[in-house]
């Protein structure tokens, strides 16, 4: 069993370094001797810095707690998919392998199947701060075995941002909240009347944007179609949902919102980094009218944020993004990361101690006010600091009751990169809407095999 | 007769005993032990790891991670019916033979030729401005093409001031713009390896064809270049084999973008095998790419030996 491992992890390399890559050198992994040694993975980028500030917070409330005890912080400087495959090819020897680590929640079901995360239902029943935690963000760390693997850090909502000056130069009354898809369209088409050289309704779109083209795009118009929740993914028979006409509406909205010149132009939509611009340049320059973001939004404009804008608060607003005929309040979509431990490693107990730390009252008050996350422990929740950190906290907050989360199986990551394809292939003209959902439906097919794919 | 009565007396070495011949054969080969070595465990090892890889349904996470199943030849019949992998099949033939064998190889020996009879000096700027490309690491190659070539980048700027309006190259023409990368990149190369070879062309040669009358044009095509055939069919090899290896050039460009447009084998397997985790079936690429390699080695490799046999 173990050569095996190691002989599948060598293919791996080898394929890697075939193919040009040069691989991380790996770092070492537990400790030996007296001394022990927790090394812990996360996030670390010039934009993300607030897990690393949590990290070093707790590395020294844990060390000066335990004596002989090193932590040693990890952080990566990568975006979310490479971090994931990082840490995934850690996991496959304990040398390298992390005891704690940031975990995505939509691969948490898959990590535990292959066998990376520690199950942690004995230890959580033991912690008494495990109450506080709301249900939802329980389930996020749930394997398919009904386990608990992960403890949930924060969690996010998405909504329409938009901005007050555009809307109101276009003869749009403000706070302004859409009931339909016709609404979101009638007001780019009047703010594209009254000013030309404005964005009116940037829609992330492509495999440029990644993930974020899903999330913060066409999941929010297919989840608000007839099948709702079950749009993607049909959650009562365990199968994906091909040949739906939310599939096709949903792209034909991407196709108007493009070819009327709504969105940014096509090369610009499928920048990976077009989001900068968003925040950066247009909303702040009164450029654009709307567009789909995250809970997290603030974060990149109050002091200390990337693209720091003293007047956000006055020039933003935020609503619920419209179902496609107005049923129901609207539609968000939920992600979020958590802290897991390893299979592997040497001090189970340790870990799950530093993991506790981490995540207590203080340091989730202070990691989800820094980050602008929605806070997931009642007691956090509950604090004034949190409901005051920024304008929008209330609305955001207020999008839990409506949010989805992605159905996290084991091939969600290729499901999610057919959908991406699909808005490409429609927002480059490649495909028709139905061209491209009929290919999708190929795709899935292939990808999850005929008797995992069900018709509405 | 000589030959029957050499044939008469044996050889002395018939004589030895065998223990001889073996101390002769460590003798000789010891030395190239460590590289045998080292080869086998770096290279050969790995790659027939990768081989039986590529025949299992590993990937990245999930149950299959940790416990792969044989599957046989289903990743490879995969392979033959995905329409994308036929695509990037098709952008590495054109990747290869456009930005290597025309590109670097045809520019690489035109600069290595017009150098022997400009200026010295002129000669010495020229050369040094080609390798600056050759010394820069990859992937800040990469990062200066990607500048070259952006919306915002310095082509656009200097169309601006002639008064022509630029385009986002890297979206509209993905496949020429890292063509044109890679030849700027690899030229240096092939120009150092024929300015080497053009020096070792004996003047006799070129001065006997000259009084018999060729003109420049018959003196290259006639003489020059078929001395220079096995030196032509190295090259071709090597930078054959570097092209057809190339990922971070295109990767820091275009990833293989917009779409798969410009997904050459090896974005391709990294794709599959790290961004959707079929481990797998990236390694079932990574071979492909493998027998395609040794299928041009081999040609290159019959070409020298016949150039090497008519010397």
């Amino acid at each position: 069993m173990r050569a095996r491992r190691s002989a599948i992890a060598l293919s791996a390399i080898a394929a890697g370094s075939l193919i040009g890559i040069v691989g991380c050198s790996p770092a070492s992994g537990g400790g030996s001797g007296d001394e022990q040694t927790l090394t812990v993975s996360y996030i670390r980028t010039d934009a993300f810095t607030a897990l690393d500030t949590l990290m070093q917070t707790t590395k020294e409330q844990f060390e000066a707690d335990n004596d002989g005890v090193t932590v040693e912080l990890q952080p990566a400087s990568a975006n979310d998919e490479d971090y994931k495959t990082r840490l995934a090819l850690s996991h496959r020897s304990a040398d390298t392998a992390p005891d704690i680590f940031y975990q995505d929640t939509t691969t948490v079901r898959a990590d535990a199947e292959a066998g990376y995360l520690l199950a942690l239902d004995d230890y959580l029943a033991e912690w008494e701060d495990w109450d506080q935690f709301s249900d939802a963000a329980k389930q996020a760390g749930v394997g398919n075995d009904g386990q608990t693997y992960a403890v949930s850090l924060g969690t996010d909502t998405r909504g329409l941002w938009y901005s007050i000056p555009v809307l109101e130069a276009a003869g749009i009354e403000t706070p302004w909240q859409p009931e339909t898809w016709d609404d979101v369209l009638a007001m780019a088409e009047a703010v594209q009347s009254s000013d030309p050289d404005a964005v009116p309704f940037m829609l992330y779109a492509g495999t440029g944007t990644g993930e974020g083209s899903n999330m913060q795009g066409f999941y929010q118009l297919l989840y608000g179609t007839e099948l709702g929740g079950d749009a993607l993914y049909d959650s009562e028979s365990g199968k994906w949902v091909v040949g739906s006409q939310g599939f096709i509406d949903s792209l034909e909205f991407v196709q108007t919102v493009y070819d009327e010149g709504y969105a940014l132009p096509v090369d610009r939509a499928l920048d990976p980094n077009v989001w900068q611009s968003v925040f950066g340049e247009l909303f702040p320059g009164d450029a654009l009218g709307a567009t789909i973001e995250g809970s997290y939004t603030p974060s990149f404009w109050v002091p200390g944020g990337s693209f720091e804008w003293d007047s956000y608060a006055d020039n933003m607003g935020v609503a619920a993004f419209p179902t496609q005929n107005g049923d129901g309040p609207g539609v968000s979509m939920s992600g979020g990361w958590t802290l897991a431990v390893g299979a592997q490693t040497d001090a189970p107990d340790l870990a799950f101690e530093f993991l506790t730390m981490a995540l207590s009252f203080d340091n989730s008050l202070s990691y989800v006010n820094e980050n602008s996350q929605i806070a997931v422990r009642a007691d956090v929740a509950a604090d004034p600091s949190y409901t005051e950190a920024n304008p929008f906290v209330g609305a955001v907050t207020e999008f839990v009751e409506f949010t989805y989360f992605r159905p996290a199986t084991s091939d969600y990551n290729q499901i999610s990169a057919a959908v991406q394809r699909a808005t490409e292939a429609v927002i480059t003209g490649q495909a028709s809407p139905a061209e491209a959902a009929a290919e999708y439906d190929r795709e899935v097919e292939s990808i999850v095999g005929a008797d995992q794919v069900i018709a509405p | 007769m000589t030959r029957s009565t050499t044939a008469g007396s044996p050889p002395p070495s018939r004589r030895r005993t065998g223990s001889t011949t073996v101390v002769r054969a460590l003798v000789r080969g010891g030395p190239l032990l460590p590289a045998a070595i080292l080869l086998a465990v770096f290279l050969i090892v790995p790659i027939l790891w990768a081989f039986v890889g590529s025949f299992t349904n590993a990937t990245l996470t999930g149950v299959t991670a940790t416990s792969p199943e044989w599957v046989g030849g289903a990743n490879y019949e995969r392979l033959f019916a995905d329409p994308d992998f036929s695509l990037s099949l098709w952008l590495t033939v054109v990747f290869t033979v456009a930005s290597a064998v025309i590109g670097q190889n045809v520019l690489g020996f035109a600069i290595a030729f017009a150098m022997t009879r400009a200026h010295r000096r002129m000669a010495a700027i020229g050369g040094g401005v080609i390798v600056l490309a050759w010394v820069l690491p990859e992937i800040v190659a990469a990062f200066v093409a990607y500048a070259f070539f952006s919306r915002d980048g310095t082509l656009n700027q200097l169309l601006g001031v002639v008064g022509l309006a630029g385009d986002n190259w890297l979206f509209i023409a993905p496949m020429a713009t890292i063509i044109l990368a890679n030849v700027w990149r690899g030229t240096a190369f092939s120009m150092l390896i024929y300015r080497a070879a053009l020096a070792e062309v004996p003047p006799e040669l070129i001065e006997a064809a000259e009084i018999d009358g060729a003109n420049a044009w018959q003196r290259l095509m006639r003489v020059t270049l078929p001395v220079l055939r096995g030196t032509i069919a190295t090259t071709l090899m090597l930078i054959t084999l570097q092209t057809l290896s190339v990922f971070t050039l295109i990767y820091v460009m275009t990833a293989g973008g917009p779409g798969n447009a410009s997904s050459t084998l090896p974005v391709f397997a990294y794709q599959e095998a790290f961004r959707f985790g079929s481990v797998a079936y990236g390694t079932a690429i990574a071979t492909v790419m493998l027998i395609i390699g040794a299928v041009f080695s081999l040609g290159y490799i019959a070409v020298l030996r016949r150039a090497e046999a008519d010397r």
